[in-house]
């Protein structure tokens, strides 16, 4: 090759180089959303690191969902949180000096997040899960902390919550702490495995599970003899499913990556998320890494298994014949183009109903409002283009709506029990139209 | 088999075939139905009771068509319904966890279709209220200082790229329910927001004659929406900017 021809060749090589390197400067932040970032994967400073933790560790705890009104800047709170006793306004937590928690110290923060007592000594109320959150560790709460305080302050001012007597009383708070609020950041079990014990402090702690999987009674509490066993969501009108009975969400029959697709996807071979864990999906499991979530599902497993009630007798599952071919005839029409004429759907886009727990166990309700109201997995980002479920509400009266969730309860060996009209029409007026 | 035989069993054959296109073709629209799993035809299955297979709207009532519309317009309303700025519970419960990029291919999809317009409204009505709606969509009212519907929404009334919508094909119900919405404040669009100035102005008499009018109109053979570039608006709109 002659002089000029290498001269050219390295000025042509230089060109490439600096092309490409300006790309990746303009294209980086693009490649690399925040969001993304997994922690201790980039090599940041230390204090960025600390700060990108605490950003991941708040998306496990999912702190945005309620500390934020819809459409209003993050962490500013105002939220209504309506729940049985009245409605609490969930506060600022942006590091406003005024209004927000600008002048709480790292301390303060920790002292809250682990005994539910807040700067000025007050009680907090459960609908804040500390009793939950007591179970993370100093190290997390601090970088949580200090993530909170990176985020832009927001003037706004706290409302004060609007319950009704005796709730108004914090006092009372100090019979439920007694009754139901025990202190202490999560002990790892010996006897398991790493990624056992790390599941379990996310789903134990940050993950607070148990404020919807566990059943929530007249006091507001709930008991540790009764965890992850299910209940009615107060106010939400959506039933969690037990997550003990493999009658319910019970995970003993699931492959892990089943669990972990539910969770970090919201669609899995089983199962779709829906309602209120849509929500959790979309807010927080979806961005925690596949480690995190495996670490959860391998927990989750291995959760003591139990069913608080018995199947149901053959005799409650009989079913009017007539009342079953209204079911089938509009199970054949409106569902079976999706779920398939045997329900085994066309997973994981859209779900078998065979052998769907979410189906048949004991509570109809949220069989009942999918078929009402229908709905769209949360859009993620392993599943981005989620496949959605039309309404029926207004196609379907109350006798047809109860006749074909009665047929998916009862159809193709599923173990449920049928549907009466009555059961179903309390639930139209969830979503007025 | 005698001729007379076959015919009949001709005969038989062609009527049991016409009896099931007539089913076919009986089956309403908003059944749910698609041709390929990996296509955005499943994909907006949630979409089809109320919209209808092809977005072109139930022939019963309040939901409207869809198809056609600027794809600019369907994407601010699939954002205002996940944001809550629109208020329509069980739309703002469907689309409560959906990303952008997404509500943008939904709203691209549903501006690409062109199923055929359902039969327009035809019961008796008043003729003049009749003729109040025709002059308020087609000449204003200056008196009240309001520009008339096509000069936004187009002379064919079939909207304006990229985010006016087409007002042809819709009913009655619907077009006075969201009048009304904006009369009350409950709906709004991006400000500098005509709509509610212009609503403002209008009585409860002008929306119902309006409507009246609209739902009447023939659907022009093309229904695809105009260019935003051959009129200038009479009213700054925040939707087109």
């Amino acid at each position: 090759m002659s002089r000029r021809g290498v001269v050219g060749v390295v000025l042509v090589s230089a060109a490439i180089v600096v092309v490409a390197a300006i790309a990746w400067t303009m294209l980086k932040p693009g490649a690399l959303p925040q969001r993304e970032v997994t922690p201790g994967a980039v090599s940041a400073s230390p204090a960025t690191q600390v700060l990108l933790r605490g950003e991941y560790l708040a998306r496990a705890g999912d702190c945005v969902a309620c500390h934020t009104e819809p459409n209003r800047p993050a962490f500013a709170g105002g939220r209504a949180m309506p729940t049985p006793f009245g409605s609490l306004y969930v506060p600022n937590i942006t590091p406003d000096d005024e209004t927000g928690i600008g002048q709480w110290s790292a301390d303060d923060f920790y002292r809250m997040m682990h005994t539910g007592i807040s700067r000025d000594g007050t009680l907090m109320y459960p609908a804040m899960p500390f009793a939950s959150y007591t179970k993370v560790t100093r190290e997390d709460c601090d970088a949580i902390y200090a993530y909170l305080m990176s985020v832009k302050p927001v003037r706004q001012q706290n409302r004060p919550h609007e319950l009704r007597f005796p709730y108004n009383k914090r006092d009372l708070l100090i019979g439920w702490r007694a009754l139901y609020f025990t202190e202490g950041e999560y002990a790892p079990d010996p006897k398991q495995s790493a990624q056992w014990n790390r599941g379990a402090y996310l789903v134990e702690g940050l993950g607070h599970c148990a404020m919807c999987h566990t059943a929530v009674n007249a006091l507001g509490g709930s008991s540790e003899a009764k965890a992850f066993e299910g209940g009615m969501i107060p106010n939400q009108n959506w039933y969690a499913p037990s997550l003990t009975s493999n009658r319910e969400a019970g995970l003993g029959n699931w492959t892990i990556k089943e669990i972990v697709d539910l969770l970090q996807v919201g669609i899995s071979h089983r199962s779709t998320v829906y309602g209120p864990m849509a929500e959790v999906v979309y807010n927080s499991l979806q961005y925690m890494t596949d480690a995190d979530v495996e670490a959860m599902a391998v927990y989750l497993k291995t959760l003591p298994k139990g069913d608080a009630e018995p199947p149901p007798t053959s005799q409650a599952r009989l079913v009017q014949p007539q009342v079953m071919e209204t079911g089938r005839t509009i199970y054949v029409t409106q569902c079976a183009i999706c779920h398939g004429s045997e329900g085994k759907g066309q997973p994981p886009h859209f779900p078998p109903l065979a052998g769907n727990q979410s189906i048949t166990m004991t509570s109809p309700v949220n069989s009942i409002r999918m078929v009402l109201n229908g709905g769209y997995p949360p859009g993620t980002q392993k599943n981005p283009r989620p496949y959605g479920m039309p309404p029926f509400a207004h196609i379907l009266n109350d006798e047809q709506a109860a006749a074909v969730v009665t047929y998916i309860r009862v159809a193709w060996e599923n173990s449920g029990a049928p549907v009466t009209p009555a059961q179903v029409n309390p639930l139209r007026s969830l979503l007025p139209e | 088999m005698g001729m007379r035989n076959a015919r009949l069993i001709c005969a038989g054959a062609v009527a049991i075939a016409m009896a099931l296109a007539t089913e076919v073709s009986a089956q309403p629209s908003t059944v749910p139905g698609f041709a390929t799993l990996d296509s955005m035809e499943a994909r907006v299955q949630g979409c089809v009771t109320c919209h209808g297979r092809s977005g072109e709207g139930a022939n019963s009532g309040y939901f409207p068509r869809i198809a056609g519309k600027p794809a600019g317009y369907l994407y601010n309303q699939l954002a205002a319904f996940r944001d809550g700025t629109r208020q329509y519970p069980p739309m703002n419960y469907l689309v409560a966890y959906l990303p952008d990029a997404y509500l943008r291919e939904m709203a691209d999809y549903y501006a690409k279709l062109r199923p055929p317009f359902e039969a327009r409204d035809a019961a008796p009505a008043d003729v003049a209220m009749l003729e109040r709606g025709k002059s308020i969509a087609t000449a204003g009212d200056p008196r009240i200082g309001i520009p008339p519907c096509i000069a936004c929404h187009g002379s064919r009334l079939t909207g304006m790229n990229p985010g006016i919508p087409g007002l042809v094909g819709l009913r009655a119900a619907y077009i006075s329910a969201q009048l009304t919405r904006w009369r009350v404040g409950s709906r709004h669009a991006a400000e500098p927001d005509c709509m509610k100035r212009i609503v403002s102005r209008l009585s409860e008499a002008d929306v119902a004659a309006v409507a009246a009018w609209l739902a009447r109109q023939e659907a022009p053979a093309d229904a695809s929406p105009e260019s935003s570039n051959l009129v200038r608006m009479p009213l700054a709109c925040g939707s087109q900017q």
